[in-house]
């Protein structure tokens, strides 16, 4: 089923007039209305008249999200703050974080965009759906929550944590549909079991999920464990939250873009140029209806390829291959993105620590453990030991209370660290080895 | 009276207490005294050695964390009940003690306990107002 028919089956020609239509009024509205913008624009010395054609894209300026980061907290907004009803942020401290907000119509706008997605995975009205992404400044939990209301669906909105207690409702409540992070889906199919709950015979039927990079296999051992169909979702909080695209429940082959309020493009990341359709580089979206925070050619760091061949479904809106990687350093940790730029500018606030860390991931179970290795200096040395774990304990809560995300940190010997060119090497991802 | 002693931080992995004592030998700088503490990831080598700024020094230059802390040395009879009667006095007088490590001397019937005191000017006048010897570093360093 499609929840809205006419939009997600247009004809592409009619998609991209009315996407043209779109980005032309979104030019006239950051032009007028985001400083950023209007110096953006003549920087290049064009006006919105100059947009003629969706190929003209390309004139436009790209929005980074050091862009928003150096607009702390709300420099990038298009509206007044009458207007805004929501703010969501990203982690981490100030000039490392991002904000973004959202009007009436935005609100409204993200719903129909995620009650379209949960439609798309093959959910109903009629559907349970059991909603554990985090609740808060994170959008995963309120994106999926207002998306289950609009689709007239019963959410329980159990948020993250707590997972035998998540289980227990599995059992007791029996939803259809769950949404989590995939890696969460097999530690939660893992202790439901340990509680003697046959996660097999539940009713569940669909699984959401997102905010971490998976594979194939992953989702064939999620299918298997838990006998449901596993969806893959995509969103970013800078862009509107969960609900950007999503697999068909029909093809599970490439995310379906909601093209209609988001223009997506691939580019080279090195140069900056378009790709054509099938070849993979940076996914770059341009938000063609949002009304607090629109943003032109934003670029994710996501890197996919777009697939625009008709799909069995019925849509004929665009689909984006799996994410295969990023072309930055952003680790994602149980859901939670990460820079390691965030985890430095912590550890220099930290007593005297120096900005020589390493960070380790490794994945123990189903779940992922970051390290953070830092090195000891003199300034911070004590001979007593209680020091240095009272060191060790502060580290690991500011990065927990900035960044939201528990971590084990680990002091090291000065030059421990791994230094290759004069450079430090500081991500050690040990994810995807076997 | 107080001493000088080396404590070096140490990851916890093999070879890496050897590095250190190679290092030394390498220098010809004898250890006096030692204690290790340690966690599941890390220890803390304390020394005492018979010259402290060359053992710094040397290393430092081999990328060690290095630093230098003030504690007590002090001579106890070897005989039961001597660490007791100065735990006591310290006790009595609200003196801390962080951690303390003792050897026993070649010849004679004494102990040598070091301590590290939370207040070690006051640990020191404590000991001697209950005539305690209290070995000065000099001393300790050429033992």
């Amino acid at each position: 089923m499609i929840l809205d028919q006419d939009l997600e089956t247009l004809p592409r020609e009619e998609l991209r007039e009315l996407q043209l239509t779109r980005l032309k009024s979104l030019c006239e509205r950051v032009y007028h209305n985001v400083p950023f913008y209007k110096k953006r624009f003549e920087e290049r010395n064009i006006t919105p008249a100059d947009i003629k054609s969706l190929e003209d894209i390309r004139h436009l300026p790209f929005t980074e999200k050091q862009d928003l980061r150096n607009h702390y907290p709300f420099g990038m907004f298009a509206v007044s703050r009458d207007n805004i009803v929501r703010i969501h942020s990203s982690s981490g401290t100030t000039g490392k974080a991002t904000v973004v907000g959202y009007t009436k119509r935005d609100i409204k706008n993200w719903a129909r965009l995620m009650a379209r997605s949960f439609m798309a995975a093959g959910a109903t009205p009629q559907d349970m759906i059991h909603n554990a992404y985090g609740y808060g400044l994170f959008t995963g939990g309120l994106g999926a929550h207002y998306g289950a209301e609009e689709l007239g669906g019963a959410v329980v909105p159990i948020s993250g944590g707590g997972t035998r207690r998540q289980a227990m409702l599995l059992r007791d409540f029996q939803p259809d549909v769950i949404c989590c992070t995939p890696s969460y889906s097999l530690f939660l199919a893992e202790t439901a079991e340990e509680m003697g709950i046959d996660v097999k015979k539940l009713p569940l039927r669909i699984g959401i999920f997102g905010a971490e990079p998976w594979t194939e296999e992953m989702r064939r051992d999620i299918e298997n464990r838990l006998a449901i169909t596993a969806i893959d979702i995509y969103g970013l909080s800078e862009i509107m939250g969960p609900g950007v695209g999503i697999e068909c429940h029909e093809a599970q082959d490439g995310l379906h873009m909601m093209e209609d309020h988001f223009l997506v493009e691939i580019i080279d990341p090195e140069t900056g140029e378009p790709l054509p359709p099938g070849e993979t580089g940076e996914l770059v979206i341009t938000t063609l209806t949002k009304e607090a925070i629109p943003l032109i050619r934003y670029r994710t760091r996501d890197l996919t390829s777009l697939n625009v061949a008709p799909c069995k479904c019925g849509r004929t809106t665009a689909r984006m291959q799996r994410v295969t990687g990023r072309s930055d350093d952003m680790l994602i940790i149980r859901g939670v993105n990460v820079f390691p730029s965030q985890i430095e500018s912590i550890l220099i606030e930290t007593d005297g620590l120096t900005p020589h860390y390493q960070l380790i991931v490794e994945r123990h179970g189903n779940l992922d453990i970051l390290t953070v290795n830092v090195e000891v200096n003199e300034s911070v040395f004590s001979d007593e030991i209680k020091n240095l774990q009272r060191l060790e304990s502060k580290v690991q809560k500011n990065i927990k209370e900035f960044l939201g995300v528990s971590v084990r940190c680990k002091l090291v010997e000065p030059k421990g660290i791994e230094r290759s060119v004069g450079k430090a090497k500081r991500i050690i991802d040990k994810r995807n080895e076997s | 009276m107080k001493v000088d002693q080396l404590s070096i931080f140490l990851e916890n992995r093999a070879g890496r207490l050897a590095e250190v004592t190679k290092i030394l030998e390498d220098n010809g700088i004898n250890i006096r005294a030692l204690s290790l503490a340690d966690t599941s990831d890390f220890g803390i080598l304390r020394l005492i050695v018979s010259d402290f700024e060359k053992a710094r020094n040397a290393l430092k230059e081999n990328g060690f964390t290095v630093g230098r802390t003030n504690v007590v040395a002090v001579e106890v009879s070897d005989e039961p009940g001597g660490l007791n009667n100065i735990l006591t006095l310290l006790q009595e007088s609200g003196i801390n003690v962080e951690y303390m490590y003792a050897f026993v001397q070649q010849s004679g019937n004494s102990a040598v306990l070091i301590f590290r005191f939370d207040r070690t000017d006051q640990g020191i006048e404590v000991l001697q107002k209950n005539n305690i010897t209290v070995i000065p570093g000099e001393k300790l360093y050429s033992l």
